[in-house]
């Protein structure tokens, strides 16, 4: 539904995204995970034809968001990051407004039908100006519905709504995700796992993972993480842990506990066993750290981390 | 046809929130006091039934109407973000530049039509010649048009509504006054000034006459700015 080929995009000599390649299945809900800044605002705007690439292709629907972007815009329904509302107006006069130049064929029948899905019917002769935060980011997604696209692109849907809106805004995705393409952007990892089956994490502008929320924490857990808590710490058990190979870092943190980062898939365990019975440090606990999304993000986001494990 | 629904809906969206802020009553009412103003001064100091000067004031009047007129059009859906809104959903960039040039148009020509009844009253009480008349107030229409093209142009090209409407008074008083300049530089470059100004083209509708060129000259510098507007509106693609 979304085919995303070597997309780059530069404004002016600043590198917004590099090289970004994905695609995004009929029916998938898929999660674009990144730091403020990281690309992903630019890579919708590139999707929904708002901008043009600098170099690399963009498919909606089988149609090229650059050649054919009238035809994309038909069937993509767009949430930007800033919900786009004009506050003097009421919310049904806005949808209605919206309705007509996307096309829609019964216009009252269709704003009410997505009132209700979006639960803004009870306000729907207010001015929108007067809505909460989360009334209107509900509106700005009912805007996206109108004309029911194949398609939706998300910027932060759930950005600056308290937690209950935060939840509504999260039920209400889950249910469209159950008949329509959704790519989402969010920098809360959290959001991504509970709403998303896949998740892009991108970084810098370039895409530096690609996994289910599940699987990318099981690909990271073997053996990558380990917790050693010794009963005499010095300052020679980092030198010596360190000269293991396969450990990447060690993190004192005191009061003899370490945390050892071990390269992918290479269980370090035994090594630190011996080496701890050997310098006779008091072994008092070693055990595997499963890791959250939140730290495989920081370890897959995060320069230092990622230069070690390449060295 | 979804071209004309889309120009529609936006003209429609443009002109009801005129009326929702409190511009368009204070534009409106301005002008009407300022123009009855001109009227009755001028109808007692002549004593003739003809709006010929009366023309002539209105053009000025027109040049500090229109730019307030157009000023936020495109610049205030910069500045909020709901252009990023127009321009995703199946909408092109010149419907877009269209609809909104189209609800200025509205307001200005309604503005226009509530100064009908200066004719009324000069049918009243004199013999007024109506193909002056009706000549002056097409070319004030035309004229005015034009000024709101500019300003258009004016408000495709920031996000600040005050930079748009004095980049837009500037743009159309240059155009206005350009004709002087020839005067120093010498043809052809003095003709093509003076084909240029927006003044030059008014004086004879304001005697009555309608002339093609004229219309055809309005029509260009309209026609002229909404590209200019398009273009820059589509700029941010090449950015």
């Amino acid at each position: 539904m979304i085919e995303v080929r070597g997309l780059t995009k530069y404004y002016g000599d600043v590198k917004a995204i590099e090289d970004v390649t994905f695609t995004v299945e009929k029916g998938e809900v898929v999660g674009f995970l990144g730091p403020n800044g990281a690309g992903k605002t630019t890579t919708m705007r590139i999707l929904t034809a708002y901008l043009a690439p600098t170099s690399g292709t963009a498919k909606v629907a089988g149609y090229d968001v650059f050649y054919d972007s009238l035809e994309v815009r038909k069937r993509i329904g767009y949430l930007p990051e800033t919900v786009p509302l004009y506050p003097e107006m009421s919310v049904r006069s806005y949808l209605e407004f919206m309705a007509h130049i996307r096309g829609v064929e019964k216009v009252k029948s269709r704003v009410q039908e997505v009132m209700e899905i979006c639960n803004v019917d009870d306000v729907a002769d207010s001015r929108i100006g007067k809505l909460s935060k989360g009334y209107r980011q509900r509106v700005g997604l009912a805007q996206a519905l109108l004309h029911n696209p194949e398609v939706l692109i998300l910027d932060e849907p759930t950005i600056g709504l308290d937690p209950k809106q935060i939840i509504e805004v999260r039920e209400l995705i889950k249910r469209l995700g159950e008949d329509h393409t959704i790519l989402l952007s969010t920098h809360i990892l959290p959001e991504a796992s509970q709403t998303c089956e896949r998740v892009l994490i991108i970084n810098e502008g370039r895409l530096v993972a690609e996994d289910t929320p599940q699987r990318l924490t099981a690909r990271l857990e073997g053996g990558e993480r380990v917790f050693l808590q010794v009963g005499r710490p010095s300052p020679e058990v980092v030198t010596k842990l360190k000269e293991i190979p396969g450990i990447i870092a060690v993190d004192d943190k005191g009061q003899g506990r370490y945390e050892i980062l071990c390269k992918t898939g290479e269980d370090r365990r035994p090594e630190i066993a011996r080496v701890a019975v050997e310098g006779g440090w008091e072994l008092l606990e070693l055990r595997l750290e499963a890791m959250s999304l939140e730290e495989i993000f920081l370890r897959l986001t995060t320069k230092e981390v990622e230069d070690a494990g390449h060295a | 046809m979804q071209v004309m629904r889309n120009i529609f809906a936006i003209a429609r969206r443009e002109l009801e929130s005129y009326f929702v802020s409190p511009i368009a009553y204070v534009v409106t009412a301005a002008f009407l006091f300022i123009s009855g103003y001109f009227f009755t001064f001028i109808l007692f100091y002549t004593r003739q039934a003809t709006m010929r000067y009366l023309f002539g004031n209105l053009s000025i009047i027109a040049l500090f109407v229109a730019p307030i007129l157009t000023m936020r059009l495109l610049s205030e859906e910069k500045r909020s973000g709901t252009i990023e809104l127009l321009l995703t959903s199946p909408v092109r960039d010149w419907e877009v530049v269209l609809g909104k040039y189209l609800a200025s148009l509205g307001l200005f020509t309604l503005m226009l039509a509530l100064t009908f009844y200066y004719p009324i009253i000069l049918e009243m009480f004199g013999n007024p010649d109506k193909g002056a008349i009706f000549a002056g107030y097409l070319g004030l229409w035309l004229y005015g048009a034009a000024l709101l093209g500019v300003g258009v142009l004016a408000s495709s090209l920031t996000q600040n509504q005050i930079i748009a409407a004095v980049v837009g008074f500037g743009l159309v008083l240059i155009l206005w006054v350009c004709d002087a300049a020839g005067d120093f530089t010498g043809a052809p470059l003095s003709n093509f000034l003076r084909y240029l100004s927006l003044s030059n083209h008014y004086f004879d509708f304001s005697k009555g006459i309608v002339d093609t060129k004229d219309v055809v000259y309005y029509i260009s510098v309209i026609a002229g700015a909404l590209f200019l507007s398009t273009l820059s509106l589509s700029s941010r693609r090449w950015s």
